[in-house]
């Protein structure tokens, strides 16, 4: 349905990254204070720490590499047909090209990431 | 006519510092693709979080000079290419007053967390490996 709106790809792929942006600057924000309690207060670090090696600890660092992912991949097809005009009439291509190697890295990731909550 | 999309910002026209700012958007992009992706790929992949904790960050993560150097590389590119792709998402749905107030705050972050992030990384001890 989001895919038959006005703006289509684009407009998916625009939306997309603006809230993947968000997103990982949110977490950068915590992730600098965080680090500086290594400095700063590192008994409450090991105790944030413990909450990212959590559950929903590991489904948010699973989300944070996905939005960092489609970011990447999307922020690098942008710099392509921003340096590359004649590249931009194959836009919609490129997108679904950021896809496939989105799905398999992120197989790959999942993976690792989920892993020790099975394996010790 | 060239076509071009509008998936990223269209490039400002004219020059200065809008213009600057796009180029660097774009410059801090693709340094943020190889360092923000191999710092995921090594925290979160290579090592898992159950491993970490501060002694992780000071006799391993930060037991060089080479890799407090590239998180503090990594900073600063973020903390260009976080705060002015944050700056464009405001200045997208607000104005006036309401939007000077965000922005003065947004600039304000930027600079604690400039501080905040320089400080530990430069100034934490260096412990040796074992």
């Amino acid at each position: 349905m989001l895919l038959r709106y006005r703006g289509r790809e684009g407009m998916v792929a625009w939306a997309f990254h603006r809230i993947s942006g968000v997103a990982i600057w949110l977490f950068v924000v915590l992730h600098v204070i965080d680090i500086y309690l290594v400095g700063g207060d590192p008994k409450a670090y090991d105790e944030i720490l413990k909450v990212y090696a959590s559950l929903p600890g590991r489904i948010g660092e699973w989300l944070l590499g996905a939005a960092l992912l489609y970011h990447a991949l999307n922020g690098l097809r942008i710099i392509v047909m921003d340096f590359w005009p004649p590249l931009t009439r194959f836009h919609r291509q490129l997108w679904y090209a950021n896809w496939a190697i989105f799905a398999v890295l992120g197989v790959a990731v999942s993976y690792f990431i989920f892993r020790p909550l099975f394996v010790h | 006519m060239t076509v071009y999309s509008r998936s990223g910002r269209t490039k400002p026209q004219g020059g200065g510092w809008e213009l600057a700012v796009w180029y660097l958007m774009r410059l801090t992009g693709v340094a943020l693709f190889v360092l923000a992706l191999t710092h995921y790929l090594i925290l979160h992949v290579l090592y898992d979080p159950a491993q970490q904790d501060t002694n992780f960050i000071t006799t391993v993560r930060w037991s060089s000079l080479f890799w407090r150097a590239f998180d503090w590389t990594l900073l600063m590119m973020v903390l260009f290419h976080g705060f002015m792709g944050v700056r464009t998402v405001v200045a997208d749905y607000t104005r006036g007053g309401v939007r000077t107030a965000i922005l003065m705050g947004l600039y304000l972050l930027a600079i604690v967390l400039f501080v905040l992030g320089t400080l530990v990384v430069m100034t934490l001890p260096v412990v040796p490996k074992g």
